[in-house]
């Protein structure tokens, strides 16, 4: 596995980087196609949705702690904290959580 | 002389960027650590990748020893809005600008830096970019070593705590944006709801982690394409 890593990452750099690169030197006129351009909007958001459940459930010691920093997180960002704000924020409320569980031999 | 004053000021507006992307490349650091990868392999692949969703996807890939095929087509599609961002950047940068340059403009072609790159009214210079660049590198690459480091040493219910910090971080993304249109709403909601049924039924949860989401993310982006079209305008602001 640690020989393909290296494997992973170039050929992960070499995918983006053309991605990048493809219509900097050749498209000089904007996407007009309203369909996608419109896909392309919603790409990022289905993915970071996919991503984030169910799996954040998974994320520490216990679904618990886990259930309850994602509450948390949803909560803060709504009332529009900055990135930073609820990512320690929810680390911290499930820091505390565990802390409980493991007080009465829940974990 | 002016090709140095424009690298300076975009190194001094790419100041908030590396902030934080110190932050998010931290949290990437001890995922990439949970998974076993070492400080100079992360390091490498932040300084090389430079996309936070994208290498995210790779390191689930990773863990799941998935096909190079798989990890292609992944990038592919979830880095795909770049190609919309570096379409509007080509934009902004004068038409006789020379190959070399658009070549290492590419690199910086991230959310953030075209964020910033596109409040700046007049034509770009390539050296306020590769201002804004470095100094997102940096914050990149040094945020993700010094997670992985510190996921090494760490007690284990701190690291156990860190484990949520990306999700946070992609909440704290999403959220506002549900907040204000409907359709993101949906979109996000039913990608969650796919995403699970993906997990926990029989067949389905046998497909690898990284084909699961480019799956759910071509059918959700295709549908909300379809049933929410965007006005051209907004779609270059993502």
């Amino acid at each position: 596995m640690n020989v393909n890593i290296y494997i992973y990452i170039f050929i992960a750099a070499f995918v983006t980087y053309l991605i990048r690169l493809i219509p900097l030197t050749l498209i000089k006129k904007k996407i007009k196609n309203q369909f996608i351009c419109s896909f392309l909007y919603y790409v990022p958001y289905a993915t970071l949705a996919a991503m984030t459940f169910p799996a954040v459930l998974y994320s520490t010691s216990s679904p618990y702690s886990a259930i309850l920093g994602f509450i948390s997180a949803i909560l803060l960002a709504y009332k529009g904290k900055s990135l930073i704000l609820v990512a320690c924020s929810a680390c911290i409320i499930v820091f505390i959580c565990e802390i409980i569980l493991e007080t009465f031999g829940l974990i | 002389m002016k090709n140095l004053t424009e690298y300076k000021t975009g190194v001094k507006d790419g100041i908030p960027i590396f902030l934080g992307y110190l932050a998010v490349s931290f949290a990437f650091g001890i995922q990439a650590c949970k998974i076993g990868l070492t400080a100079f392999q992360a390091g490498l692949m932040s300084f090389t990748n430079l996309t936070s969703t994208g290498q995210f996807a790779s390191l689930t890939i990773i863990a799941s020893c998935g096909t190079i095929g798989e990890l292609a087509f992944s990038q592919l599609i979830i880095n795909l809005r770049y190609l919309l961002m570096s379409c509007t950047l080509s934009q902004k940068l004068k038409a006789s600008t020379p190959f070399y340059h658009r070549l290492l403009v590419a690199i910086g072609v991230t959310d953030e830096i075209f964020g910033v790159s596109i409040t700046r009214d007049s034509q770009l210079s390539p050296f306020y970019i590769y201002g804004l660049t470095s100094s997102a590198i940096t914050g990149w690459t040094s945020g993700t070593v010094i997670g992985v480091i510190s996921g090494d040493f760490l007690p284990k219910n701190i690291i156990s705590a860190l484990g949520i910090a990306i999700y946070g971080m992609f909440i704290a993304i999403i959220i506002p944006k549900t907040k204000k249109e409907k359709s993101v709403l949906c979109v996000v909601i039913s990608a969650m709801i796919m995403s699970c049924m993906m997990y926990y039924l029989p067949y389905l949860s046998e497909i690898s982690s990284g084909f699961k989401i480019i799956i759910i993310t071509i059918v959700i982006s295709v549908i909300a394409a379809i049933l929410f079209p965007v006005k051209e305008d907004s779609a270059n602001e993502c």
